[in-house]
C-alpha cells in the first residue's frame, strides 16, 4: 500500500510528489498573478486621467516593467509548469515526473528568484525600470544599481525552466505507460513536449543576453556599447531570439488545454489531432525566425524586412488550423456551458482577435506607424490574457474535482467568467483605437484626446481584477467542501486522469494502465 | 519491485544530450551571436559601420581615379549624451573623385579641468556605400586621450571605391564621440587583477 503524504510544513519542504509539486507551481503562480495585478492596477490607475496624478514617473517605469516580469516569468510559465506537473504523469499513465529529485529544486529556486526580484523594488534608485524587454543601453549604462540582482532572478528563474523541461520531456518520453504511442497522447502533453524544447532552446539565450549585460556593467566589455565597438541592436536581436518563441512557450500549452476542454463540453472527438500536432510543431519551428518582427523599426535592409513580414505570416497558417479545429469540433456537437467551456470558447473568439492585431503588426510598413503604442499592447494582451490566463482558468476549473474531489461552485464560476470576460475587453478593447491614434506605451501622462478611452479601460481593468479574487474564493471553497465529484467528472471526458478516483490519491498508477 | 521506467530508453543520458543542448545554446548566444552579427552588418554595411584600416596598394586601388565622376562626402560630429568636449570637423563637405586618397581633419578640444578619454565611432549612409568607403587611416582607430585644457586635430585619410554604384552621388560620415574615461579606469583596474593572477600563477 502506497503511503499517503508526510506531515507538516516539511512535507511541501521535501516532497518529490508530482502532485504536491504541481500544486506548489499553482499556489505560487497565483501569488504571483495577485501581484502582477496590483502592479497593472497601479498603471490602471495612474492612467485613469490625464496628467500626472498617483505615483512619480520613475515608478511607474518600475511598475510597467514589474508587472511584465512578474506576469510572464512569475504567474504564466510557472502556471503552465504546475499543470504540467499535475497532469502529465496522469495522462501519460507514469507514477510519478522521470526526475522527482529535480523537480523539487526547480520549484523551490523560484520563490527565491521572485523574492529577491521583488526585492529590488526597496532598493536604492529603485527597481528595473527599463520595461520588461530590457533593451540596452537603458538595462546597462542608464540602469539602476539594482539591475544586477534583477540579472540574478533571471538566471535563477531560466535555471527553474530548464530543470523542469528537462524532467518534462524526460517523463513524456521515457515514462509513457506500455500501448501509450505518441500519437495516442492528448494534446495537453504534446504542447508540453514542444513547448520544453523550445525552453530549452531559448531559455539559456535568455541567460545568455543577461550575461553579457552582467560583463558590460561590471567587467569592461562592450556587448552592447557603442563606444567600446559594441551594439546596442545586437541586444534587440538576441533578446528577440528568446523573446518570440517565449511568447509561443506562453500560449502552446494553452492550446493544449483548450483541446482537451472542448471535445468534452461538445461531446464529440478532436477534429484533426494529427494536424493539431503537426500545427504545434510548425508554429514551434516558424518561432525561430520571426524575430525580427520586433524590431521592424531599427533600420533593417529591406529584404530583411520582407523575410520577416513573410514569415511572420506565415505563422498565422497553422495558427487557423487549430482555431478551424476547435471550431470544427464544436460545430453540431451537443455542448454545454459549464465554466471550463464557457474560458474555452471565449479563448478561441479572443484569441483569434490577437491573432488578426498580430497579423496587422506583422506587415512591416504598417508596423511604423503601430510600433510602440498601445495597438502593440492592446496586441499581445489580447493574445495573452484571453489566451494564456483563460486557459489557465479554464485548466483549473476543468480538474479541480479531479484534484480535491469537490465540485466548484458553477453560478460563481460562471459569474467570475462574465466578469472576467467584460473586464478584459473593456481594458484591452479600447487600447487599439488609442494606439492607432498614436497613444505611445510605458508613459504615464497622455493627450486629453485619450481620456475616455484610457478611462474605461481602467474601469475594465478593476473589474478583471475583482473577478480573479472570485476565482481564489470559488477555488478556496471547493477545496475546504462542496458537492463530491464523481471519478469521471465530466460526461465521458477523455483521458487516462479520469480513469483514477476523485480526489485523485497520492499516488497513481504505481503499476502501468491498459491503454486501449 | 515495479520497474520505474515504462519505455526501455534511459533517462540519465536522455538528460545529457538535453544539458548538452542547454549549454550550446548558452554559448551560441554568448559566442556565436555577437560575431555573426557583426558579420553580417559587415557583410551589408548595415549599421553604417566602415570596418577597419584598409590597405592599399593592391592592383584594384592602381586603377586610377575615376576623374569622369565626383561624390561628395559630408562630415558630421555629434557629443555623445554628457561628452563635454567640444568636436567638429574642419571643413562640413568635401568633393572628390572616386579612387582619390583624401585627408581630413577633425578637431577636439577638452575644455574641462579633468583629463579624459574619448572615443570616436563612426557611421555612414547610405549604408549600401560603406563597403566602397575605405578609411587607410582614422582617429576611431583608436582612444583619444586628451589631457584637461588640451585639444587635438585628429586625422582621416580616406578613398572612395572606383567601383561605387553609379547612384551615389552623396555619402554622409558620421562621428559620435564617446566618453570613456570611466570605462577605462574599469578596464585598468581588470587588468591589474589579471596580472596579479598572473603572477600568482607564475609563483606556483
Ligand atoms: C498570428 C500570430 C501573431 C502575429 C502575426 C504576431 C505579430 C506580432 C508583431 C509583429 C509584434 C511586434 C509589434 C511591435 O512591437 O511593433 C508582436 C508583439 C507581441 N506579440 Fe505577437 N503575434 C502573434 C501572436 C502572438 C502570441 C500567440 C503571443 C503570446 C501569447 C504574442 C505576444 C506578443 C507580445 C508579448 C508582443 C509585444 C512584445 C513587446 O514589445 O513588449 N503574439 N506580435
Ligand atoms: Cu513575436
Amino acid at each position: 500500500m502506497a503511503h499517503g503524504p508526510a506531515k507538516g510544513f516539511t512535507r511541501w519542504l521535501y516532497t518529490t510528489n508530482h502532485k504536491d509539486i504541481g500544486s506548489m507551481y499553482l499556489w505560487f503562480s497565483f501569488a504571483m498573478f495577485l501581484l502582477g495585478g496590483v502592479f497593472a492596477l497601479v498603471i490602471r490607475a495612474e492612467l485613469f486621467e490625464p496628467g500626472l496624478q498617483i505615483v512619480e514617473p520613475g515608478f511607474f517605469n518600475q511598475m510597467t516593467t514589474m508587472h511584465g516580469l512578474v506576469m510572464v516569468f512569475g504567474a504564466v510559465m510557472p502556471a503552465f509548469v504546475g499543470l504540467a506537473n499535475w497532469m502529465i504523469p496522469m495522462m501519460v499513465g507514469a507514477p510519478d515526473m522521470a526526475l522527482p529529485r529535480m523537480n523539487n529544486w526547480s520549484f523551490w529556486i523560484l520563490p527565491f528568484a521572485f523574492a529577491m526580484m521583488v526585492a529590488t523594488l526597496f532598493m536604492e534608485g529603485g527597481g528595473p525600470n527599463f520595461g520588461w524587454t530590457f533593451y540596452a543601453p537603458l538595462s546597462t549604462t542608464y540602469a539602476p544599481p539594482s539591475v544586477t540582482f534583477f540579472i540574478f532572478a533571471v538566471h535563477i528563474m531560466g535555471a527553474s525552466s530548464i530543470m523542469g523541461s528537462i524532467n518534462i520531456i524526460a517523463t513524456i518520453l521515457n515514462m509513457r505507460a506500455p500501448g501509450m504511442t505518441l500519437m495516442k497522447m492528448p494534446l495537453f502533453v504534446w504542447t508540453w513536449l514542444i513547448t520544453a524544447y523550445l525552453l530549452i532552446a531559448v531559455m539559456p539565450v535568455l541567460a545568455g543576453v543577461v550575461t553579457m549585460m552582467l560583463m558590460d556593467i561590471h567587467f569592461g566589455t562592450s556587448f552592447f556599447d557603442a563606444a567600446g565597438g559594441g551594439d546596442p541592436v545586437l541586444f534587440q536581436h538576441v533578446f528577440w531570439f528568446f523573446g518570440h518563441p517565449e511568447v509561443y512557450i506562453m500560449i502552446l500549452p494553452a492550446f493544449g488545454i483548450v483541446s482537451a476542454i472542448i471535445p468534452t463540453f461538445a461531446r464529440k472527438p478532436l477534429f484533426g489531432y494529427s494536424s493539431m500536432v503537426y500545427a504545434t510543431a510548425s508554429i514551434a519551428f516558424l518561432s525561430f525566425i520571426v524575430w525580427a518582427h520586433h524590431m521592424f523599426t531599427v533600420g533593417m535592409p529591406i529584404a530583411g524586412e520582407l523575410f520577416f513580414m513573410y514569415a511572420t505570416m506565415l505563422i498565422a497558417v497553422p495558427t487557423g488550423v487549430k482555431v478551424f479545429n476547435w471550431v470544427t469540433t464544436m460545430f453540431r456537437g451537443a455542448m454545454t456551458f459549464e465554466t471550463p467551456m464557457l474560458f474555452s470558447i471565449a479563448f478561441v473568439i479572443l484569441f483569434t482577435i490577437g491573432g488578426f492585431s498580430g497579423l496587422m503588426l506583422a506587415i512591416a510598413p504598417a508596423d511604423f506607424q503601430y510600433h510602440d503604442t498601445y495597438f502593440v499592447v492592446a496586441h499581445f494582451h489580447y493574445v495573452l490574457v484571453p489566451g494564456a490566463i483563460f486557459s489557465i482558468t479554464a485548466g483549473v476549473y476543468y480538474w479541480l474535482p479531479k484534484w480535491c474531489g469537490n465540485m466548484y461552485n458553477e453560478t460563481m464560476g460562471k459569474t467570475q467568467f462574465w466578469m472576467a470576460f467584460i473586464g478584459l475587453n473593456l481594458t484591452f478593447f479600447p487600447m487599439h483605437f488609442v494606439g492607432l491614434a498614436g497613444m505611445q506605451r510605458r508613459v504615464p501622462d497622455y493627450n486629453q484626446f485619450f481620456a475616455d478611452f484610457n478611462m474605461i479601460s481602467s474601469c475594465g481593468a478593476f473589474l478583471f481584477g475583482a473577478a480573479q479574487i472570485m476565482l481564489l474564493y470559488n477555488v478556496i471553497s471547493t477545496i475546504r467542501g462542496g458537492k463530491k465529484a464523481t471519478d469521471e467528472v465530466w460526461e465521458n471526458p477523455e483521458g487516462l486522469e479520469w480513469t483514477v478516483a476523485s480526489p485523485a490519491p497520492y499516488h497513481t498508477f504505481s503499476t502501468p494502465p491498459a491503454v486501449k | 519491485m515495479t520497474k520505474r521506467f515504462w519505455q526501455d530508453n534511459s533517462t540519465p543520458l536522455l538528460c545529457v544530450k538535453l544539458g548538452a543542448i542547454v549549454v550550446m545554446m548558452f554559448a551560441f548566444a554568448i559566442f556565436i551571436m555577437p560575431p555573426l552579427y557583426d558579420l553580417f552588418c559587415d557583410i551589408t554595411g548595415l549599421n553604417g559601420k566602415t570596418g577597419g584600416p584598409f590597405v592599399t596598394g593592391n592592383a584594384e586601388n592602381e586603377l586610377g581615379v575615376d576623374t569622369s565622376r565626383t561624390v561628395k562626402v559630408q562630415f558630421l560630429a555629434t557629443n555623445n549624451e554628457n561628452m563635454p568636449w567640444e568636436f567638429r570637423p574642419q571643413i562640413k563637405t568635401i568633393t572628390v573623385h572616386p579612387g582619390e586618397p583624401t585627408v581630413v581633419n577633425y578637431l577636439a578640444v577638452n575644455n574641462t579641468r579633468f583629463d579624459m578619454v574619448a572615443q570616436a565611432v563612426p557611421s555612414l549612409v547610405p549604408f549600401k556605400a560603406a563597403n566602397y568607403f575605405h578609411k587607410t587611416e582614422c582617429f576611431c582607430f583608436n582612444q583619444q586621450p586628451l589631457a584637461a585644457g588640451e585639444s587635438a586635430e585628429l586625422g582621416l585619410s580616406f578613398i572612395v571605391d572606383v567601383d561605387i554604384p553609379k547612384n551615389i552621388n552623396t555619402i554622409t560620415l558620421s562621428y559620435t564621440l564617446f566618453d570613456i574615461t570611466e570605462s577605462q579606469k574599469k578596464k585598468t583596474t581588470l587588468n591589474v587583477i589579471n596580472s596579479h593572477q598572473q603572477l600568482a600563477v607564475n609563483q606556483l
